[in-house]
């Protein structure tokens, strides 16, 4: 098996320099690459395009970076919850560049799958449309989106193994493992490394092919972003 | 006139056993409190699950289960988890029988608005604009009219879309009304002591009224 281990957060982030891409997993604060963004704060890179359906919020996730002035462009579905970045987008200082979800995940899956484009219909008819070539197929119209293309994808699993194979936990995979995918370079950090042939074959989300750089996180924070609960014995 | 736990309730009624349902944030959410008993309805949320269950009880929420709307949640027996690509997939591909969500404004000929309002902070449109680009059977949850009473039913929508030609049934504290293939908002039920001059005189679109129009029933 080829080892796709390193040391941690620091080595597997050392080459993303200045105006690179990256592609980061997680769903809001769900699923998060915590270190690796904690590295890159550290880091201090600049000029950064970040795919990611979300933005963070003020005080974690890519908010973090955010705050630092490190993210030049954001490619996102939904950024609502961060007053920061409201600010540089309002003030010009943050491009943002807003595409449906479904787009968004797709375009992800596509560049993993070896396809250029994809056709969809989300945004037909729309301001999402302007620009984009549209094919006719049944008689319905479809936006045709190219695959991403990220020079870094940067993911968190629940388990890995060294050969770089991935398990993701409940709704914390999202785009996870699309994103996996879909990077020139994947890092992926886990809760939890194990040695190769550890983990079932039959239960890897992500097949290690994918997967270049993994290391074993440590102090998840895994922040809750809307606590909603039921009175017990109701 | 509906509040909007009573707007939930009557869209509610349209849920039939065996569906897979998508809710959206907002009035759609409430929905789920009054689906009818005795039927099997399976609910997606786009982050990636099928089997949406109730909160979790205080102390046992799980940072990696959450909804749509970020909330913590349950699975229920028979959940499926899935990444965000295949969970777009399903909704692309008609598998969702039921689409509920909100809007800002609902144009004569099915178009939507919900997304963005020029000049002021914006969100993004997550998933709405695949949701209504791809589902067979959306229902729109929305009030009639805004805090200054003007409609928001419209010959066209004046805000950015959000899809084109794709909403075929209306609920609001008003009224339940679809809208017909060759355009026209069809008065179907009105709300207990609303009156149709009223429903008239609050929908700026073309409305079409024939024969008697029952009040909503929501048992």
């Amino acid at each position: 098996m080829i080892n796709k281990v390193v040391s941690g957060a620091e080595e597997a982030i050392k080459d993303i320099s200045d105006g690179a891409t990256l592609m980061l997993g997680g769903f809001g604060l769900c699923g998060i690459p915590e270190n690796c963004i904690n590295a890159l704060v550290s880091k201090q890179v600049k000029n950064l395009t970040c795919i990611s359906n979300n933005a963070g919020v003020d005080d974690f996730g890519i908010g973090l970076m955010l705050k630092q002035r490190q993210v030049k462009k954001m490619i996102s579905s939904y950024v609502g919850e961060n007053a920061e970045f409201e600010r540089q987008l309002l003030s010009g200082e943050l491009e943002v560049e807003l595409i449906p979800q479904g787009t968004l995940a797709t375009r992800c899956l596509a560049a993993g799958y070896g396809m250029p484009a994809i056709f969809t219909p989300a945004g037909v008819g729309t301001e999402v449309a302007e620009g984009k070539e549209v094919r006719n197929f049944d008689g319905k119209d479809y936006l045709m989106e190219y695959a991403f293309d990220a020079d870094f994808a940067i993911v968190k699993a629940w388990k890995g193994d060294t050969a770089g194979n991935l398990i993701f936990r409940s709704t914390s995979r999202n785009f996870n493992p699309v994103m996996a995918m879909a990077g020139k370079v994947t890092i992926a950090e886990v809760e939890e490394l194990v040695e190769a042939g550890k983990l079932d074959p039959d239960y890897i989300h992500t097949p290690g092919i994918y997967v270049h750089r993994i290391f074993q996180g440590k102090d998840y924070e895994k922040r809750i972003e809307q606590r909603t609960v039921r009175k017990s014995g109701v | 006139m509906f509040s909007k736990e009573e707007i939930a309730q009557r869209i509610a009624k349209e849920i039939k056993d065996g569906y897979y349902v998508n809710l959206g944030i907002g009035i759609p959410t409430l929905v789920a409190n009054y689906i009818p008993k005795g039927i099997n309805v399976v609910l997606q949320s786009e982050n990636g699950l099928l089997g949406m269950g109730p909160f979790p009880f205080e102390g046992e929420e799980d940072a990696d289960l959450i909804n749509a709307g970020k909330q913590t949640i349950t699975t229920l027996p028979g959940s499926s988890i899935f990444d965000s690509a295949m969970s777009f997939g399903m909704i692309r591909a008609q598998k969702v029988d039921l689409t509920i969500l909100g809007a800002m404004e609902v144009s004569e000929t099915g178009d939507i608005a919900n997304w963005k309002i020029p000049g002021k902070m914006v969100k993004g449109m997550g998933g709405a604009m695949d949701l209504v680009a791809s589902a067979k059977n959306i229902i729109v949850a929305m009030q009639h009219i805004n805090k200054a009473g003007e409609s928001k039913l419209l010959p066209k929508c004046t805000l950015p879309l959000t899809g084109v030609k794709c909403i075929k049934k209306i609920v609001t504290e008003l009224a339940v009304l679809d809208i017909l293939p060759e355009g026209g908002f069809k008065l179907l039920e009105r709300a207990p002591g609303v009156s149709i001059e009223f429903i008239q005189q609050s929908t700026a679109g073309r409305l079409i009224v024939e024969g008697e129009i029952p009040e909503m029933k929501l048992d």
